[in-house]
């Protein structure tokens, strides 16, 4: 799971006069800053399942599950049971069959609920679908029904202690013997390592460079495959790790494609529970502000708070319109569906965290101590401006695309 | 055997209501099932899945909107679903009694599963005259329903001031759902997409032949008085001549 570091621990639970809001109530906000507008009538049924299953599931666990680094795999089937397993993978196999705009409104709805819960659920999601496009038939139709349903979790496994921005130059290798692989290696930053069942490896087959990367099933429980300690560096390594050719997901030294067109996906699922969190993160800020009274007045009768919350609008509603443009791009195959998923997923993780540190501001004091969850949820946002391709990569990418023209 | 749902489109129960011209204000407030109807619902997929019944169909009476709930009904599990139009009017009990009425002569349901009341109007009415209309048993409230062996008669358990009671009835049946009968099932993101492609039949009053009016008129929608603040007393014996002051002892 993504190591959470804490802010400042309370010494005691605080008796606020005020209690905590985990699930938002008022209706004028999502009147004004409505993640429904807009959608048709599925997507809106979709979206209210969804945020039903994360206000009756998740936002009740949230804290808990943050304190105790748990991983929720019961929760995480009753979710795969909706569907919620396979989102965007074929039906021929047991996916859910939806578009990547549907997959959106699920994970900004669930993240209203457990931002990282939603996150891994977003990374299990890609897995899935990696398989589905690519995979051989018999890999298919053994893995996408145990994925759909979670039996089995999946995890993905590119990033190395050494190569992160720069994936291409990743060093794990798989070497040839008879009808098998084996892998030698490690990979870093792995949510689900240790517990997932699947995993999904990039590994290096061929010379140096992007053409020579692979993309490899390997089984937890594999001899060779370990994993280091959960609260450091969430390591996976790879000793003489023997699997079979079959397990070669599409073909040989094409890893690396297909890494990069998972990731336009990866990164509009990830931007999307950032908006998720960055809504509840509103949304008690609101409810803070109306509540919370200085100077015989509260807080939301001060300007400047006022000015606060509407700029808080602004960049949620701005970041949501980017996000839902960038998933469309997606399902239309549009050509640039790189830069606009980089460009949407660059600008809504900065600006849903930067909503989430304004709404920490507003609660004072308050705002840092653990009975208050928008400490937790600006945690859970900050990893988002890095994982899935780093703010600056979204950059690199963006302006590549405009200086191509 | 055949069941019948009357589901109704309300306001979220989470919702924060406000009063507006007098009327309680529903533009742009959330709406969703009447929590009581999503147990009635799930109580019919229960019985379907048990083999007792073989189709359930939704029915709701309101505007177009009604639609939305009649395809959570079948995203859950109903088989078809109909939808009485009657526009942006208030259906009140009596009306929408007189409705399933039509409804159960052209249908022929062996069961009537209801919410014991919507969350709107609290009234609790609608059961109890729909049975009276009919000329058929009713048990409300119910907290366990269990059909006879030979279905041709329903055990149920019913919540009452004094505890439990159980009742049997003969089939056909009204039943009104209370809280405890069930834990109603999320709908699953398959069967959202599959209830578009289940019927979905839409009439009107006139189509059934019912152009009852109800004879009810709201005359004042308020909110409640804002809470105001206590009075601190000093001593014992001041509070107890407040008490009395105020006739409490």
């Amino acid at each position: 799971m993504l190591s959470r570091p804490s802010l400042i621990r309370s010494a005691f639970s605080a008796r606020a006069l005020l209690s905590p809001l985990a699930v938002p109530r008022r209706t004028l906000l999502t009147s004004v800053v409505d993640a429904k507008a807009g959608l048709s009538e599925q997507e809106v049924e979709i979206f209210d399942l969804a945020k039903r299953f994360a206000d009756a599931e998740l936002a009740p666990n949230m804290r808990r599950w943050d304190e105790t680094g748990e991983f929720p795999v019961a929760t995480m089937r009753k979710a795969a049971e909706l569907g919620f397993g396979s989102i965007y993978c074929s039906e021929e196999f047991g996916g859910t069959g939806l578009s990547r705009l549907d997959a959106s409104l699920i994970f900004e709805a669930l993240s209203t609920g457990c931002v990282p819960t939603t996150a891994f659920l977003s990374i299990h999601n890609m897995v899935a679908w990696m398989i589905d496009s690519f995979g051989s038939h018999e890999l298919r139709e053994k893995w996408i029904p145990q994925l759909t349903h979670m039996d089995k979790i999946g995890s993905y496994c590119l990033t190395e202690p050494s190569s992160g921005s720069d994936a291409a130059s990743m060093e794990t290798t798989a070497k040839r013997d008879g009808d098998h692989l084996i892998i030698n290696g490690s990979k870093a930053f792995i949510s689900g390592a240790g517990t997932s069942d699947l995993y999904l490896v990039m590994v290096r087959t061929g010379g140096a460079g992007a053409k020579g990367v692979t993309s490899v099933l390997v089984e937890k429980g594999t001899p060779g495959l370990s994993f280091g300690k959960n609260e450091e560096k969430i390591v996976v390594t790879f000793e003489d790790v023997r699997v079979p050719i079959s397990n070669i997901v599409g073909e040989e030294g094409k890893g690396f494609t297909y890494a990069m067109k998972g990731l336009n996906g990866g990164r509009v699922n990830i931007a999307s529970c950032s908006l998720g969190g960055a809504q509840s993160a509103l949304q008690a800020a609101v409810d803070y502000a109306g509540t919370r009274t200085q100077f015989k007045t509260p807080l939301s009768g001060f300007q400047n708070t006022q000015f606060k919350l509407a700029e808080m609008a602004m960049k949620l509603t701005a970041s949501r319109l980017m996000v839902r443009n960038a998933a469309r791009a997606i399902d239309a195959g549009s050509p640039s569906a790189a830069a606009t998923c980089a460009m949407a997923k660059a600008y809504a993780t900065e600006e849903c965290f930067q909503l989430c540190d304004d709404a920490i501001q507003i609660h004072g004091g308050y705002g840092y101590l653990n009975d208050y969850p928008v400490g937790q949820y600006m945690r859970d946002l900050r990893v988002h401006r890095i994982l899935e391709g780093t703010s600056e990569v979204m950059r690199m990418i963006v302006a590549r695309e405009i200086l191509k023209d | 055997m055949k069941i019948l749902v009357p589901v109704k489109r309300v306001v979220d129960y989470a919702v924060k209501i406000r009063v507006a011209n007098g009327k309680v204000d529903t533009a742009s407030v959330k709406h969703s099932m009447n929590p009581f109807d999503e147990i009635a619902v799930e109580q019919a997929i229960r019985l379907k899945e048990a083999k007792k019944a073989t189709e359930i169909l939704a029915v709701s009476i309101g505007s177009t909107k009604a639609q939305e709930t009649l395809r959570t009904a079948l995203a859950m599990g109903a088989d078809k679903a109909l939808h009485i139009d009657t526009g942006d009017s208030e259906t009140l009990p009596l009306q929408v009694a007189k409705l399933l009425k039509a409804i159960v002569d052209k249908e022929k349901p062996d069961l009537v599963i209801l919410g014991k009341q919507a969350i709107d109007d609290d009234a609790n009415q609608t059961g109890q005259m729909l049975a009276g209309l009919l000329g058929w048993p009713q048990a409300t409230f119910a907290s366990k329903v269990e059909l006879a062996a030979d279905n041709k008669k329903v055990n149920v358990v019913r919540e009452i001031d004094g505890g439990l009671e159980t009742v049997s009835c003969a089939i056909p049946a009204i039943i009104t759902a209370d809280l405890r009968l069930n834990e109603p099932r999320y709908a699953t993101l398959p069967n959202i997409m599959k209830a578009k492609k289940k019927p979905l039949e839409k009439l009107t009053p006139k189509d059934l032949g019912v152009d009852y009016v109800g004879k009810l008129t709201t005359l004042l929608v308020e909110e409640p008085p804002k809470r105001a603040g206590g009075v601190k007393v000093e001593s014992v014996d001041e509070l107890i001549s407040k008490l009395k002051e105020k006739g409490l002892i």
